[in-house]
C-alpha cells in the first residue's frame, strides 16, 4: 500500500517562509482533502512535494513508501508514483498531447529496463482512447498541442487524461475544479472517482467545498499560516462551507502572530 | 530580452591571412563550354576586394581570421584518398523508395544516375563535366543568368572556380513525381571546395529536389573552403521544392550565393536546413517576377561550439499580386552565434503583394547569441507585408511541468526543443528529411 508522510515541513520561497512544520499521512485508497483561505500556502505544499525548484525545504522529511522523497528530482518522484494534477498547467508549444504521453509511458518503462524499446504506437493508440473515452473527450485530443489554447476544462481534463494514463499511487489535485463549470467539474471528478480506489491516494487541495461534494473525501484537513490546523472527517468541510474561515482565523491567527 | 554584452580584450593576434593562393592558372578559361563564363568571373573576383565588417552585409560576420593561404584546389581524383560519403547520406531521405536520380559532386570526381524514364523525357539531371559534352548549348545558356559572379567575392571565387557543379532540367510541362538528390561531399582539411548549382524548370513542369553539402569534421585546426552558387529558374506555371541541407564539419568556411527567379502562376517551396560549418554566410534571394508567382522560404538552423551561421535573405517583389512567406527558426548552444537578416522588398508598382517573414530564435546556454534583423523596403501603398523577430530562452517551467510527468531533464529539453522546431517541420513534406533534422536536433543537445 502506497504511502506518502510528510513530518514537519517547513518550505521558503526566496527566504520569506509559506510552509510552517506541516505534518499529514496519506495512504492508498484514502481520499484526502486539504482546505483553507488563500495564501496559507495549500499550492506551496503540492509544488514542494513534486519537488519545483522555486521552493527550497528547509527542514523536515517526506518519505514515500518508505523512501526520502526529498532526494529525488520531480521526474524521479513521478516514476516513483506521485502525481500532481497542475492548477495552472503551462502550455508546451509544438508538442502533441500524444506525443508528451508517450515519452512520459516510456520514459517510465525504460527507468524499469534501459532495454526497453517503448510501447508499440498501436497499443499506445489503444490504451489513449480508452482514457480519453473515460473523460469523455474528442480523440482529436490527442493530436493539439499540450495545453496550447485549451480552455480552463480542457487544461483540467488534460491533466486528469495524464492521470489516468500515468496511473500514479498518490495524486495531488491541486484546485482541479478552479475554472470549471457545473459540467466539466461533474467529468473531471468522475475521472477521478473512476481512478481512485484502493490502489490510489488522492490528496485534493481546494478553497471551495464545491468539489469535495462530487469527490468525498475521508479525511478533511484545514491549513493555515503554513501548517494543518485542524483534521477531521467530511463534516468539518461542510462546516467550513456554512461557517466560511472566520473562526479558523480567529482560532488561529493569535497563534501564529 | 536583455542582451549582455562583455568585451574582452586579449593580446591574441588575429591570425588574418595574407591572401588567397589561387591564381589565374586556376581558372578553367580554355574550357570550350564555360571557359569565357569562367574567365570573365575571374576578374569580377579580381576586382572584388575582401568583404569586411564595414560592409553592410557582412558588419556581424567578421572574416579576418580566415586563414586565407591555406586553402588549395583538390587534385582530380583526390577524394579516393580522401574519406568516402557515407552511405547514409546517399540513402533515399524522401519518402519513395528511390530517387529519380543521384549526382554524388566529389573532390576531383563524381557519380551520376537518372531514371531512364526520365532521361526520355528529356530531363537532364547530371554534372556539370558531363553537361558540358552531352548539353553544351543548355549548360551555356542557363549559366550565370541568375546570379552574377558580381553579386560578391565568394560567388566571383565559386563561379571562376568551380570545376563541377549540377545541372537540373525539367522541359516544359514535365512532371519528375520521384525526387532527385544530389550529395556534395567535401572531406579533406586545407581544401577549397567549390560548386555550382543550377536549375531550370520549365513552364508548367514541376520537380523535387534535395541538395546536400556535407563533410565530416577534421581536426580542431583544420580548414576548409566552400564556397557555392545556386540558381534556380521556375519558369511561368511551374513548381519546384527545393530541400538544402549544409551539414559541413566544424572546420569549414562556407559560402554561398543562391537566388530563385519565380515566374508568373509559378511555386517554390525552399527549405534550408543548416547545422554544420564553422562559420556560414549565405545569400538567399527570392525574386518573384510574374503576377501569381508564390515563394515559400523555411529555414532550420541549430549551433553550438563556437560555429557562426549567418543567413541573409531577400523576398524581392517585383511585379504586382505575388506573395512570400519567410519562417527561420534557429536554436543555440553553447558560445555559437547566428545572425539572420532579412528583407521584404516591394518594388514601385508591385501592389497586392503579399509578404511575411518571421525569425525565431531559441538560446540554450548562457553565451549564445542570436541576431535578427528583419526589414521592410515598400515601394507600393496596397501591399500586406508583416515581419516578426524573436529571441528567447528555455523556460523553466514547461521544463518542470514535464519531469513531473516522469520525463527525465534531457528529454524534457529535447522535446521542448522539438516543439519549438515544429512549425518549420510542419512545412517539410518528407519524412526523411524531417528525421534528419530531428536526429540533428539530438545530436547537438547530447
Amino acid at each position: 500500500m502506497a504511502n506518502l508522510s510528510v513530518k514537519n515541513l517547513h518550505v521558503s520561497i526566496e527566504e520569506n517562509e509559506i510552509l510552517k512544520g506541516l505534518d499529514l499521512e496519506i495512504k492508498g485508497g484514502e481520499i484526502h482533502a486539504i482546505m483553507g483561505p488563500n495564501g496559507t500556502g495549500k499550492s506551496t505544499l503540492a509544488y514542494s512535494l513534486m519537488g519545483h525548484p522555486a521552493y527550497d525545504i528547509v527542514d523536515g522529511q517526506v518519505l514515500f513508501d518508505g523512501e526520502d522523497l526529498l532526494e529525488m528530482g520531480p521526474d524521479e518522484r513521478s516514476r516513483a508514483g506521485l502525481f500532481l494534477a497542475f492548477q495552472y498547467p503551462v502550455s508546451i508549444p509544438g508538442v502533441t498531447v500524444a506525443n508528451f504521453l508517450r515519452t512520459a509511458v516510456n520514459a517510465r518503462r525504460r527507468a524499469e529496463n534501459p532495454d526497453d524499446k517503448g510501447i508499440s504506437i498501436l497499443e499506445f493508440r489503444k490504451m489513449l482512447k480508452e482514457k480519453m473515452d473515460l473523460l469523455k473527450m474528442d480523440h482529436a485530443f490527442a493530436g493539439r498541442y499540450l495545453n496550447e489554447g485549451f480552455s480552463g476544462g480542457e487544461k483540467k481534463r488534460a491533466e486528469i487524461l495524464q492521470m489516468a494514463t500515468l496511473q500514479p499511487k498518490i495524486a495531488i489535485l491541486d484546485e482541479t475544479d478552479s475554472g470549471l463549470d457545473i459540467d466539466a467539474l461533474r467529468i473531471v471528478s468522475d475521472g477521478v472517482n473512476a481512478l481512485a480506489g484502493p490502489e490510489m491516494g488522492v490528496l485534493v487541495i481546494t478553497h471551495y467545498q464545491r468539489l469535495l461534494n462530487y469527490i468525498k473525501p475521508d479525511y478533511v484537513h484545514i491549513m493555515f499560516d503554513g501548517r494543518i490546523v485542524e483534521s477531521g472527517g467530511p463534516e468539518l468541510a461542510l462546516k467550513l462551507e456554512e461557517e466560511g474561515y472566520d473562526w479558523i482565523r480567529e482560532k488561529y491567527e493569535a497563534v501564529a502572530a | 530580452m536583455t542582451n549582455k554584452k562583455v568585451v574582452i580584450k586579449t593580446g591574441r593576434k588575429v591570425a588574418s591571412a595574407k591572401a588567397f593562393n589561387f591564381t589565374a592558372e586556376m581558372v578553367d578559361s580554355a574550357n570550350p563550354v564555360l571557359g569565357s563564363y569562367r574567365a570573365e568571373a575571374w576578374s569580377a573576383f579580381e576586382q572584388t576586394p575582401m568583404p569586411t565588417i564595414q560592409d553592410e552585409a557582412w558588419r556581424r560576420t567578421d572574416l579576418r581570421e580566415m586563414p586565407l593561404d591555406r586553402f588549395r584546389i583538390p587534385e582530380a581524383g583526390a577524394h579516393n584518398d580522401l574519406p568516402p560519403v557515407p552511405d547514409e547520406l546517399l540513402k533515399p531521405i524522401v519518402d519513395a523508395d528511390a530517387h529519380g536520380g543521384q549526382v554524388t559532386l566529389l573532390p576531383g570526381g563524381s557519380e551520376i544516375s537518372l531514371d531512364p524514364e526520365l532521361a526520355a523525357k528529356g530531363v537532364v539531371f547530371t554534372d556539370f563535366k558531363t553537361a558540358e559534352k552531352e548539353h553544351p548549348e543548355l549548360l551555356q545558356k542557363l549559366i550565370g543568368n541568375i546570379v552574377r559572379a558580381e553579386d560578391g567575392k565568394f560567388a566571383a571565387l565559386a563561379a571562376a572556380l568551380s570545376q563541377n557543379g549540377v545541372l537540373l532540367y525539367v522541359p516544359r510541362n514535365v512532371q519528375v513525381e520521384a525526387p532527385l538528390h544530389s550529395v556534395l561531399w567535401g572531406p579533406g582539411a586545407d581544401l577549397a571546395h567549390f560548386s555550382h548549382v543550377i536549375v531550370q524548370i520549365e513552364a508548367g513542369a514541376s520537380a523535387t529536389y534535395v541538395h546536400e553539402v556535407a563533410s565530416p569534421t577534421e581536426s580542431l585546426d583544420a580548414h576548409t573552403l566552400y564556397a557555392g552558387l545556386v540558381e534556380i529558374n521556375v519558369a511561368d506555371g511551374a513548381n519546384l521544392r527545393f530541400v538544402e541541407l549544409q551539414s559541413w564539419g566544424d572546420h569549414v568556411w562556407n559560402f554561398s550565393h543562391e537566388r530563385a527567379s519565380v515566374g508568373r502562376d509559378a511555386n517554390l517551396d525552399w527549405i534550408f536546413g543548416a547545422i554544420g560549418s564553422r562559420l556560414t554566410k549565405n545569400f538567399s534571394d527570392l525574386d518573384l517576377i510574374g503576377r501569381g508567382a508564390e515563394g515559400r522560404m523555411s529555414g532550420f538552423y541549430f549551433a553550438d561550439g563556437t560555429q557562426h551561421l549567418d543567413h541573409d535573405t531577400q523576398q524581392n517583389h517585383l511585379v504586382p499580386n505575388t506573395s512570400s512567406d519567410l519562417l527561420f527558426k534557429g536554436a543555440l548552444k553553447d558560445k555559437s552565434r547566428s545572425v539572420w537578416q532579412g528583407m521584404i522588398h516591394v518594388a514601385p508598382g508591385a501592389q497586392k503583394t503579399d509578404g511575411y517573414q518571421a525569425n525565431r530564435n531559441l538560446i540554450l546556454s548562457e553565451e549564445a547569441r542570436a541576431d535578427s534583423i528583419p526589414g521592410l523596403e515598400i515601394s507600393a501603398d496596397d501591399v500586406r507585408c508583416t515581419h516578426g523577430a524573436t529571441i528567447g530562452k528555455i523556460d523553466p517551467e514547461p521544463l518542470f511541468y514535464l519531469r513531473s510527468r516522469g520525463i527525465p531533464q534531457e528529454d524534457a529539453e529535447r522535446l521542448v526543443v522539438e516543439g519549438f522546431f515544429d512549425p518549420i517541420m510542419q512545412r517539410i513534406p518528407f519524412e526523411g528529411v524531417r528525421k534528419r533534422f530531428q536526429q540533428a536536433i539530438k545530436d547537438k543537445l547530447d
